[in-house]
């Protein structure tokens, strides 16, 4: 069957797993399922979609039990066969915890949750998952969290830097990396990074929640229809 | 049997911003001589292991793998015999 399949993972305490399947499977109008956490069969899914939220009520470390779930071996041998992954905000922090991504996120660095829509800046086009955006375009995408801020040591940074995996920074109106825009005192204005593959991204802002006019903002939809693009070789037409 | 308690602390070179304003509300309490202020957890388990080098092993083991993040996080924990 011609399209991309989804597959949105549902751990206890994932609150945005609606929203990426809504995104999906009713804005996109491509395949959608849900994989919940205890399943260790992904039913053929193209994409898996780490959503965001508390799951396991944030014990111990953001992330941190779910990534022994069942379904995460899966996961993590899905992306070791070159599939893609993508984790949105708690999703991220599920990437790093498992060691798909680079880095961890701490807490922010004002110890607020930060809720609003932020700016964001489009640094690597040439993705799976950016493909649709042009370089340097800025996105209006919300933020929502209480551990966003991203910390990586220095030559890891500066590798992250020079391979192009940092996709998207948290900038100001003009399109600017400075501090004022950065929401939660990630390194570098980091809001989103890939790995060294290609297949795994990870994210804080939460495109799935800006993909129809209703919600404030069609700047998040990029993401998936670039899935669909790469994975599919067809571009979606939006209703 | 051993017990174990565990403390996981942010490492020093990661800024704490919790610990950071806790010394801020000492200070202006007047607890002046009071600073450096660093907040971690502490985690306690019980060891079934029939000998402190193995219940010790086991713990590291369980340090790195699950208990700390080894890139933000240290970890040390002592042992008592039960």
């Amino acid at each position: 069957m011609a399209g991309v399949k989804f597959g949105v993972v549902v751990f206890p305490g994932s609150n945005c797993d609606h929203d990426a399947y809504h995104a999906a499977k009713h804005v996109l109008g491509e395949r959608a399922e849900f994989l919940w956490h205890k399943e260790s069969d992904l039913r053929g899914v193209d994409v898996i979609v780490l959503p965001g939220g508390f799951s396991y009520g944030d014990y111990l470390r953001c992330g941190a039990i779910s990534r022994f779930s069942p379904v995460m071996k899966e996961v993590v041998r899905h992306a070791e066969r070159g599939g893609h992954v993508i984790g949105i905000c708690n999703g991220f922090q599920i990437l790093t915890e498992s060691g798909l991504l680079p880095g961890a996120l701490l807490r922010n660095d004002s110890l607020k949750f930060v809720c609003r829509e932020v700016r964001l800046r489009v640094e690597n086009t040439r993705t799976a998952f950016t493909s649709q955006y042009a370089e340097g375009q800025v996105l209006r995408i919300p933020v929502a969290h209480g551990e966003g801020n991203f910390y990586t040591d220095n030559e890891t940074l500066a590798a992250l830097e020079n391979n192009g995996q940092v996709v998207f920074r948290y900038v100001d109106a003009d399109g600017n990396g400075s501090d004022a825009a950065n929401p939660n005192g990630s390194r570098n204005n980091i809001a989103g990074i890939i790995n060294r593959q290609g297949n795994v991204l990870g994210m804080m802002p939460h495109p799935e929640r800006a993909v129809e006019d209703l919600l404030g903002s069609t700047d998040g939809l990029g993401v998936f229809a670039s899935l669909v693009e790469t994975i599919a070789g067809t571009v979606p037409t939006l209703s | 049997m051993y017990k174990a308690i565990i403390t996981v602390k942010l490492r020093p070179s990661i800024l704490d911003p919790e610990g950071k304003a806790i010394e801020h509300a000492l200070q202006s309490l007047d607890y002046t001589q009071l600073s450096g202020v660093r907040v971690g957890k502490e985690i306690e388990l019980t060891v079934d292991a029939p000998n402190r080098e193995e219940a010790e092993a086991a713990v590291d083991k369980a340090c790195i793998k699950v208990l700390s993040n080894p890139v933000m996080e240290d970890y040390t924990f002592v042992l008592e015999e039960l």
